[in-house]
């Protein structure tokens, strides 16, 4: 049977055999996964369980439990002073993923043009093309993997219908400061442009305070903000996000919404909802124990060479393996068969990212610890 | 510098020079720091969490929870006779609590034996104590903040984005 040819040309992860690799092999230290290793707050965990136990086993509003979008409509007053209604300005999503797919459909006519920075997140470019939009990248490797106003104002044309901004970034762990954003946000008001905001590292911010973007001077109407409980709470597994914005985007998503998902599964929302009440003090410990791990992890990792600057946010580090001679992929694959250390090659992010790798520190420091005297060990020998 | 406790109560292992690079800062600062603790007694010991269910030996003993009743000293209050029983080596742990009794002492033994001949032998007998009820400790799930389980298997994938 021929399938789309939309979906047959969608470009498979070319590391797709490395990460079945990897998953075929034992004894693996892997520093390798996008996920924390911490196991979501009981209190959390329990909220859900509780939920069961009561009988919640229903459907729920298409936008996501009033409860919950109360909560988030709080949360986000309180701790940045933003605005968003819980009526028609927030809707529940599956995860961070979802809402980014719905806002891309809701806002791209055939042959929009969306820019991405580079590297980014896997699935910005297909899930854009998807939509019936071209993705446009900007390679920021020059720029210490920052998007720069001079850049993106360079990359606007007629065509361009808006950008996917996600700071801190996954995979250089990158994050902007107040003033940098708000340069950027002159040139997309300028141009009138969407900013599609992933902020789902946000509450990983380390040396400064995480500005969201709708936050920025006349930002918020163009602005739809994602965020979620994947990584601030360690709640991946539970898949609940969140997207606010713009009342007209909004109700354009939760129609797609309505007729492709429905609903959140209503235990991962009422678990969500504890998460606003009770997570406050675990984020706060989680948070404490990766800088801890980032400042080791960044300093190791320039003593045994593997030049890299600190980053500012989330859990990744993204060293530069140009020394070696070796390539992404081949680096990668070598310590793995060699030291059974797993790492994602930064080509996974764009091809931009030649001659880095991702390393996660969502690991216990034992492990780290373990992992970076193999990586040195290999360094060494090659 | 507290950091420095959160580290160390998760880690007893951890390195100054470690932790200074976790903390930024110098591992004399640290080592100091960690000295300090030591010397006021914030920092008592350092030891490994043994989960004994796992080491099936004979000498793995017997825990008893002994609620003791006690009629305070002239003068001492609790203090002196709390002193008597701990000082005994079979006490591994002894706290003055506010209820219906008064110490919380903790006892190991090898055997039921052990336990009970201290109990009946040493701990009553003593002049200030009115009365003790005994608990045998069954099972233990967790100790110190630690869950008890045989190692726990990794249940992330182990590659994502």
């Amino acid at each position: 049977m021929k399938i789309s040819k939309k979906v047959d040309q969608m470009q498979p992860s070319g590391i797709r055999a490395f990460f079945d690799l990897v998953l075929g092999m034992k004894d693996v230290i892997s520093l390798g996964v996008g996920e924390p290793d911490f196991v979501t707050p009981w209190a959390i965990r329990e909220a859900g369980i509780y939920s069961l136990e009561q009988g919640f086993t229903s459907y729920t509003s298409n936008k996501g439990l009033y409860k919950l979008r109360l909560g988030l409509h709080r949360y986000l007053k309180s701790k940045y002073d933003l605005d968003y209604s819980p009526d028609d300005e927030i809707l529940i999503t599956v995860g961070v993923s979802e809402g980014l797919d719905l806002v891309l459909r809701t806002l791209i006519n055939p042959g929009d043009k969306i820019i991405i920075p580079e590297p980014c997140y896997v699935s910005y470019g297909p899930v854009t093309e998807l939509a019936g939009g071209s993705a446009v990248y900007i390679d920021t490797t020059k720029d210490n993997f920052k998007l720069t106003p001079e850049k993106l104002e360079k990359a606007i044309d007629k065509k361009t219908k808006g950008i996917i901004l996600n700071y801190p970034t996954n995979p250089t762990g990158v994050s902007y400061r107040k003033k940098e954003l708000e340069a950027l946000s002159k040139v997309i008001l300028k141009h009138n442009l969407i900013c599609i905001s992933d902020e789902v590292y946000g509450d990983l911010t380390y040396d400064f305070e995480h500005t969201p973007f709708p936050t920025l001077p006349g930002s918020k109407k163009n602005t739809v903000y994602f965020n979620g409980f994947s990584k601030s709470f360690a709640m991946t597994g539970w898949r609940v996000g969140f997207a606010c914005g713009p009342k007209d985007i909004i109700a354009g998503m939760t129609k797609i919404h309505q007729y492709t998902i429905m609903c959140v599964p209503i235990t991962s929302q009422m678990a969500a909802a504890e998460a606003l009440v009770s997570g406050k003090k675990p984020v706060e410990e989680m948070k404490r124990e990766y800088r801890r791990r980032r400042e080791l992890v960044v300093d190791e990792l320039n003593q045994i060479g593997l030049v890299c600057n600190k980053p500012q946010g989330a859990f990744y580090v993204f060293p530069s393996i140009k020394k070696t001679g070796l390539q992404s992929l081949e680096f990668s694959q070598k310590l793995l068969k060699e030291e059974k250390v797993a790492v994602v090659p930064g080509t996974a992010f764009g091809q931009c990212a030649e001659g880095y790798i991702r390393i996660s520190y969502a690991s216990s420091l034992e492990n780290l610890k373990e992992a970076l005297r193999r990586i040195s060990n290999f360094l060494n020998k090659s | 510098m507290e950091e420095i406790l959160e580290i160390l109560e998760k880690d007893g292992r951890a390195t100054p020079e470690e932790i200074a690079k976790m903390l930024k800062k110098k591992p004399q600062e640290i080592k100091s720091a960690i000295k300090k603790y030591e010397k006021e007694g914030v920092i008592l010991k350092y030891k490994a969490v043994v989960n004994r269910d796992l080491v099936r030996n004979e000498d793995a003993g017997l825990r008893a929870l002994i609620e003791v009743n006690i009629i305070p000293q002239k003068d001492a209050g609790f203090d002196k006779i709390a002193e008597r029983i701990y000082s005994f080596p079979e006490v591994s742990s002894c706290y003055l609590i506010s209820g219906t009794y008064d110490l919380l002492v903790i006892v190991e033994g090898k055997n039921i034996h052990t336990v009970s001949s201290f109990v009946a032998e040493k701990l009553s007998c003593l002049e200030n104590v009115r009365g003790t009820t005994t608990h045998f400790l069954l099972k233990k799930y967790k100790e110190d903040g630690v869950i008890l389980k045989h190692k726990e298997e990794n249940k992330r994938i182990a590659i994502s984005y």
